[in-house]
């Protein structure tokens, strides 16, 4: 699909497509921008005079963070932020330079307030990993929020779908109304804004989604330096692909502009979170580089960014953890309830990058330490036998030793497992847990899923168990997908809740905070706000024998013509008696005899 | 101020400023039709196709890829992200930047025919190449149609049809039809409209073989056709004056099946048609030395400044939720109290109004 560059637009003249070329090109002068001669950086320099009324930035953040277990995870983060206003009536945006104009005409033409929409592969290990920066669930998931000016959400959100499956080469275009669900307490916007009718969110996921290389070319595309400079040059399939987790998601959201807060901005944040695992990709020891983990190392900085950064954190044993190129950038920060150190490499200054013009981080760790347990963590599976009724039970654990704290779990189950709610029970440490808040919007066979929400309160130190029992449907034979054997596929839970922190969290909004301790609005010091995906469910439906037609009519139009074939020759056959032909002697004999007159032979 | 675009074009890429090539607009979807991992060897074949297509200068926008099932980033792959046509992973056809238009379950005979969204733009100057590989009916008895997915299928007969009504729309200027599999010649053999090119890799009961297996992914990783198609197209670069008669006489004589053409509705000589022409694209680029003069980016001031504070909605408001519905209280059945009193009264009032009424209540 072509691709429309961040780069000024010479729309004014007719031969407008010719131009592509010469796009293209230009981008790449900006992102080579260290290499080329003097007169073209001064030529980009007019340019950028030209352009100086742009208001648009962009931030680019790596940060490696070694797990217990051995595994590596890196997590990208890019930023983009703009001040304009998508959704003005009186002028349409046109001039783009560093946000990517398919996503801003996405914006203005469907009146979006909020789009989140992410493609994982893998399952994020909670216990094992801790707490990602940014949860996702595994295949596609997509939650906007429209705006309130939108009358019919329902096919805005159908033809927004439609084109965000072009823009990312993804079957988006399979979420309908059969997948789709309207949250009433769950994913409140993560933006600026007052009103939150929940009339204008939908939420949709696909947990069959496969992500591959054709996902993260789009993607890579969206940021203003592509994979040419910068952070993204490490993004490479076939290293990223061969990992336990990978997941790649764009964040679009109104923003406060500034520390007072007087006006907003939009910020797009495109994320992709991995996780190298120990032995398939590092060889068993507890030792990773970037050219390891991704092939490639540093080279430069993108040129169009204000800050391009490492993090890699070193709380964990730091007599035993070895980092070399060694920085003295310490910096602090506190985000998902704890306070973490990291070693900041930044890349816009020259002289990290060496006389080898290259930056290859090597991290080393001896030894095991504990790992602090996740505050909270949940698990989905499905009980029973037979293909005609089963249980769903989800666990929801509190790890906290002494605090309670509530949790909303919103479960999205497809309308062919038909849920008997009279069944649903809630119990914790062996005893009935009622919540406090029931929101169940029943299934409609072939339109609508259903969705139960419900605000639990866990108690401290405890496992809390939500059962509920189903029967599953026979879909008509036209409804099975081509491998109908392989099972079909229940979202997976969402469990939102502000768990309790150890360590005062940082309400203040400041310019030059990391990334990733700034996605998720903090609005008291006492809890962060974290949400926790369970796994999605594999479920087999009663699947018929799809040969049977076929084997019916051949059996019945063998019976018929054979049963009736036979029944109306006896009624209709006439016999006639057949004179045998006689010898050729006799025949002659005859001849002579009727010549003569006498009676024949017979 | 406004760039002069020959400044542009003479720093960044040489290959512009030049003779102006002549375009034909190329559309060529591939498609591959087959799921399960032991239809690599279609991936492969399909991928290899469209990357001969893309590095000939086609676009991604020209192009439609239809792959039913992902073997690159499937669990038995020991290589992920790769898809290999050669034995010992010498060449990966998938490369790192590949677009798949309908993937998965998106591959049905309704959107090849006639798609909803992600469609070809063509008009009556396109030449289009449509290329298909996949599994028809087996040799015992069957030919003439092509499996979707194990679940549909698409008859020779639908195909031409298709044909034709893409001629009569005036879809198209000249198509070439390639197809890869077991009895290929079949899928061509209802063909009837004008200027329609086809080849195919076996002729009617034939099988179409497949090329190699590799010990390490385990399966085979191409079809013979078009492992030997690819290494033809390999040796094409776009100003290549190579012609059609070479490309139908690609895998004649090294193996045992026979591949087989359709010409007689092409108008032109095959032997005057270039391989560009369907394979290849080169765009029109006019340079011009004028300068153009940009107005300045409109100031999209928001006239009045929001003075109040914005602020962040909070994710989980509890009071909020919990008083969101009304709390609905639960049915209880009379307690003590009640039956009491309900005795009481109707004892009064079968005292007052005589015994004999009771009978009338049970």
């Amino acid at each position: 699909m072509i691709q429309e560059t961040h780069s000024d637009t010479i729309v004014a003249s007719p031969v407008y497509t010719r131009y592509i070329y010469i796009k293209k090109k230009k981008r790449l002068v900006a992102s080579h921008f260290c290499r080329l001669p003097l007169s073209v950086v001064e030529l980009f320099k007019v340019g950028e005079s030209f352009t100086a009324a742009a208001r648009d930035q962009f931030q680019e953040e790596l940060v490696i963070r070694p797990l217990h277990s051995g595994d590596i995870y890196a997590s990208f983060q890019f930023r983009t932020l703009w001040d304009t206003d998508f959704l003005q009536e009186r002028q349409k945006v046109s001039h783009y330079r560093l946000f990517p104009k398919s996503l801003g005409q996405v914006l203005s033409k469907f009146s979006v307030r909020e789009l989140h929409i992410s493609f994982t592969q893998g399952f994020w290990r909670t216990m094992q990993w801790g707490q990602p920066f940014i949860p996702s669930p595994p295949g596609a998931e997509l939650w906007v929020w429209f705006h309130d000016t939108v009358s019919d959400v329902d096919g805005n959100w159908k033809e927004l779908t439609n084109v965000l499956s072009g823009i990312f080469c993804a079957s988006l275009n399979f979420i309908d109304l059969t997948n789709t669900v309207q949250p009433s307490a769950s994913f409140k916007p993560l933006g600026l804004g007052n009103a939150t009718d929940h009339r204008f969110l939908r939420y949709a996921t696909l947990p069959r989604e496969i992500v591959c290389t054709e996902n993260l070319t789009p993607w890579k595309k969206l940021l203003p330096c592509g994979s040419k400079a910068g952070l993204s040059v490490l993004l490479k399939s076939e290293k990223l692909f061969h990992s336990s987790f990978h997941s790649q998601a764009v964040h679009i959201r109104p923003v406060c502009q500034d520390e007072q807060c007087t006006s907003k901005a939009w910020e797009l944040r495109q994320t992709l979170n991995v996780v190298f695992d120990l032995y398939t990709s590092g060889q068993g020891k507890k030792e990773w580089s970037l050219f390891k983990m991704f092939s490639r190392t540093l080279t430069e900085a993108c040129p169009l960014a204000t800050s391009s950064k490492v993090y890699v954190d070193i709380t964990d044993n730091p007599e035993l953890f070895e980092l070399s190129p060694a920085t003295p950038l310490l910096s602090q920060a506190v985000v998902l309830g704890d306070r973490r150190t990291y070693s900041v490499f930044d890349l816009t200054r020259a002289e990290m990058f060496g006389q080898l013009r290259s930056l290859n981080l090597l991290l080393r760790w001896k030894g095991d330490s504990d790992m602090l347990r996740p505050l909270l963590h949940a698990e989905r599976y499905v009980a029973g036998f037979g293909l005609q009724t089963g249980e769903i039970h989800t666990v929801i654990y509190n790890n906290h030793p002494y605090r309670a704290f509530p949790v909303l779990l919103m479960d999205s189950v497809p309308w062919y497992l038909q849920l008997y709610i009279h069944t649903l029970t809630v119990t914790s440490k062996s005893r009935d847990n009622k919540p406090s808040y029931i929101h169940y919007q029943p299934a409609k066979d072939r339109h609508r899923p259903h969705l139960l929400e419900m605000l639990i309160q866990l108690p401290p130190h405890s496992m809390t168990e939500v059962t509920v029992q189903f029967e599953r449907a026979l879909l008509k034979w036209t409804e099975y997908t081509p491998d109908p054997n392989h099972g079909f596929y229940v979202g997976s839970s969402v469990v939102s809740a502000l768990v309790p922190s150890m360590v005062a969290m940082n309400t203040n909004f400041t310019q030059d905070q990391p990334l990733f301790s700034s996605f998720v609005p903090v609005k008291e010091e006492s809890s962060y706000f974290v949400r926790v995906y369970t796994e999605p469910l594999l479920v087999n439906l009663p699947t018929p024998d799809f040969s049977m037609p076929y084997n019916v009519i051949c059996l019945t139009c063998t019976v018929v013509a054979v049963g009736y074939g036979s029944f109306y020759n006896l009624l209709t056959r006439t016999f006639q008696v057949d004179e045998p032909s006689l010898p050729l002697a006799k025949r002659l004999a005859n001849l002579i005899r009727r010549i003569r007159g006498v009676p024949l032979l017979a | 101020m406004a760039f002069s675009l020959d400044t542009n074009c003479g720093l960044l890429n040489h290959n512009i400023i030049g003779p102006i090539y002549c375009t034909s607009t190329i559309f060529p979807p591939d498609i591959l039709i087959t799921q399960f991992w032991f239809n690599y060897r279609h991936v492969a074949n399909t991928l290899s196709v469209y990357r001969s297509v893309k590095r000939l200068g086609i676009p991604d926008s020209h192009i439609v890829l239809m792959l039913a099932d992902d073997m690159a980033c499937n669990y038995r792959n020991p290589k992920p992200a790769t898809v290999f046509s050669h034995k010992n992973m010498e060449f990966n056809v998938y490369g790192d930047d590949v677009e798949v238009d309908y993937r998965g379950y998106e591959v049905t005979v309704e959107n090849f025919l006639t798609p909803r969204s992600k469609r070809l733009l063509s008009d009556d100057r396109s030449n289009i190449l449509i290329y298909l590989t996949g599994q028809t009916g087996n040799s015992h008895g069957g030919n003439g149609f092509l499996k979707f997915q194990d679940s549909e299928e698409i008859s020779n007969m639908e195909l031409a049809d298709a044909f034709e009504q893409m001629w009569q729309k005036r879809r198209y200027n000249e198509l070439l039809f390639i197809i890869d599999t077991c009895q290929g010649a079949s899928m061509y053999e209802r063909f009837y409209s004008p200027n329609l090119m086809a080849l195919a890799s076996s002729q009617v009961g034939e099988d179409s073989l497949s090329h190699q297996p590799d010990l390490a992914i385990g399966v085979h990783l191409m079809d013979k056709y078009t492992f030997y198609l690819l290494e033809f197209l390999e040796e094409v670069h776009p100003a290549s004056q190579a012609n059609m008669n070479d490309l139908v006489s690609v895998c004649a004589h090294r193996v045992s099946v026979s591949p087989g053409h359709h010409t007689d509705l092409f108008q032109r000589n095959p032997g005057s048609v270039l391989i560009t022409d369907f394979f290849g694209s080169v765009r029109k680029v006019e340079i011009t030395k004028d300068t153009i003069n940009l107005t300045s980016s409109v100031k999209s001031g928001s006239g009045d400044m929001q003075i109040e504070s914005l602020t962040y909605v909070d994710q989980l408001p509890v009071a909020e939720i919990i008083h969101q519905k009304p709390k609905q209280k639960d049915w209880h059945p009379p307690d003590g109290f009640i039956l009491g009193l309900w005795t009481l009264i109707l004892l009064v009032f079968f005292q007052t109004y005589g015994i004999k009424h009771l009978k009338h209540i049970f």
